[in-house]
């Protein structure tokens, strides 16, 4: 049991469901918290902004 | 009234008239939510659901509109993945055709399930063997994937443009597209396979059951390939009928040229491997069940010419069109051939779910009939006055079609 999914088991088909499911969020995450920290250091003068 | 809110470039019609226009777009979804409450409140016995038909209405729309939404990874999948630049000018509508779809879908299950309050079990205890989890758990994730890819249209809005932050978010969100674009082909190819694997796993109902490969039955491949033939076609139907309510050319030919063929051979890939799939069907999986073909139409309204209807006339008869590149090039032909893929689809879809439930199984079974009630049409209404709603407010505000103002200058 993990705090992910409540009835957990340690098995391969288990890994495989969840490994992919949380693969996707992460990819989709990093990919809007990247964009979030490219506009945050653009905002605040850490990287030129770039002119659109 | 509205008009610092228009994009820059473009005419639209007056508030009044656009207001006028929203008015039973507005009506049906009212409709909508009346029914919708009745069901939260008194619970689906205001529907004509059963122990027999669990799976109704509400399902067959759910799962044609997923379908038919399918346009929008696919044509994602096709311009940020494979590079076809020319979709650019179209990939717009197609992620506002796939928000709308994937999102009324998933309000429509919301009442389906009965109890939304406890939606959260299927993802808390979820069981992983179970095809309906994993479409869950796609559908679910893929809809924020088109949220994330209709935000930085949302912000390309004239007004919000203007805020320094919102336009550099926006353009850095552009900068991910192609990543999220993938995810996005990953999760929906899933699900729109998982749809189909639900009742190709049903061995106690040898309409829908279906042989396969490893742990996904034919169905599996049937419908994920059926969905990216119809959903490009979808996403042609509706930008026709935008150009022909605005009178207004919108997309270049090159993109519906490029989308009608791509669906066409989809199409034809899909309609050979579903011919094959319906002879195994015939000739394997129901005598292998001690049952004849013509055991699944004996009683009831459902007869063979729904086979011929979804195999000849709403499927070779469209690939054939869409396969023509002289045929395709003409306007009439191409929206027929559009209309008939897509009813093919929703036709399929409706087969599989409604047909497999009613037709007898067991010798002494019976046929069962199914009549939906006016709250089960009501919130099946409200997505497609949900979609003309949201899709009308795009268009008015948001600048969805890159070349409009190249093909439409405003003289003024």
């Amino acid at each position: 049991m993990t705090p992910f999914s409540f009835e957990w088991v340690w098995n391969v088909e288990y890994i495989i469901f969840f490994g992919l499911l949380y693969t996707a969020l992460t990819i989709v995450a990093s990919c809007v918290g990247i964009a979030v920290f490219k506009t945050l250091i653009q905002l605040f003068g850490f990287i030129r902004e770039r002119h659109f | 009234m509205d008009s610092p809110l228009l994009p820059e470039g473009v005419k639209r019609c007056s508030l009044g008239l656009f207001l006028l226009w929203l008015l039973p777009w507005l009506a049906i979804l009212a409709w909508g939510g009346l029914a919708a409450g009745l069901c939260l409140i008194k619970g689906l016995n205001q529907t004509n659901m059963s122990n027999i038909f669990a799976f109704a209405l509400w399902i067959v729309f759910d799962l044609g509109v997923i379908a038919l939404g399918a346009g929008a990874f696919f044509t994602g999948f096709l311009t940020y993945v494979i590079g076809r630049k020319e979709l650019k000018n179209i990939i717009n509508a197609a992620v506002i055709i796939g928000f709308i779809c994937y999102s009324g879908a998933t309000a429509m299950l919301g009442i389906d399930i009965g109890q939304p309050i406890r939606g959260w079990f299927i993802f808390w205890h979820a069981n992983i063997h179970s095809m309906l989890v994993e479409v869950s758990f796609c559908i679910t994730c893929y809809l924020g994937v088109l949220i994330v890819e209709f935000i930085p249209l949302i912000l390309e809005n004239r007004k919000l443009d203007k805020v320094k932050e919102l336009h550099i978010l926006g353009h850095n969100l552009h900068h991910v597209m192609g990543v999220i674009a993938a995810t996005g082909t990953f999760l929906s190819f899933f699900h729109q396979g998982s749809l189909g694997g639900m009742f190709g796993v049903l061995y106690g109902r040898p309409f829908a059951a279906r042989e396969g490969f490893y742990i996904w039955p034919w169905t599996f491949f049937l419908f994920i390939l059926s969905a990216i033939a119809a959903g490009p076609c979808f996403t042609i139907l509706c930008t026709k009928l935008t150009e022909k309510l605005s009178r207004k050319k919108l997309v270049p030919d090159d993109a519906y040229k490029l989308l009608a063929k791509i669906s066409g051979w989809m199409l034809s890939i899909y309609m050979v491997l579903k011919i094959a799939d319906t002879l195994g069907w015939i000739y394997g999986v129901a005598p292998n069940a001690g049952l004849k073909f013509m055991d699944f139409y004996r009683e009831g309204p459902y007869g063979v010419w729904m086979v011929v209807v979804e195999i000849f006339i709403c499927g070779i008869i469209p690939a054939i069109i869409l396969m023509s590149p002289k045929v395709r090039e003409q306007q009439g032909w191409l929206v027929f051939a559009c209309l008939l893929n897509c009813t093919g689809v929703i036709l399929n879809r409706f087969v599989f779910i409604i047909v497999t439930l009613a037709v007898p199984v067991m010798p002494f079974d019976r046929f069962w009939s199914y009549l939906p009630t006016w709250q089960e049409w009501g919130v099946a209404a409200a997505v497609i006055g949900y979609g003309f709603v949201v899709f009308s407010l795009a268009y008015r505000y948001l600048p969805v079609f890159p070349k409009e103002t190249e093909f439409n200058p405003v003289t003024e």
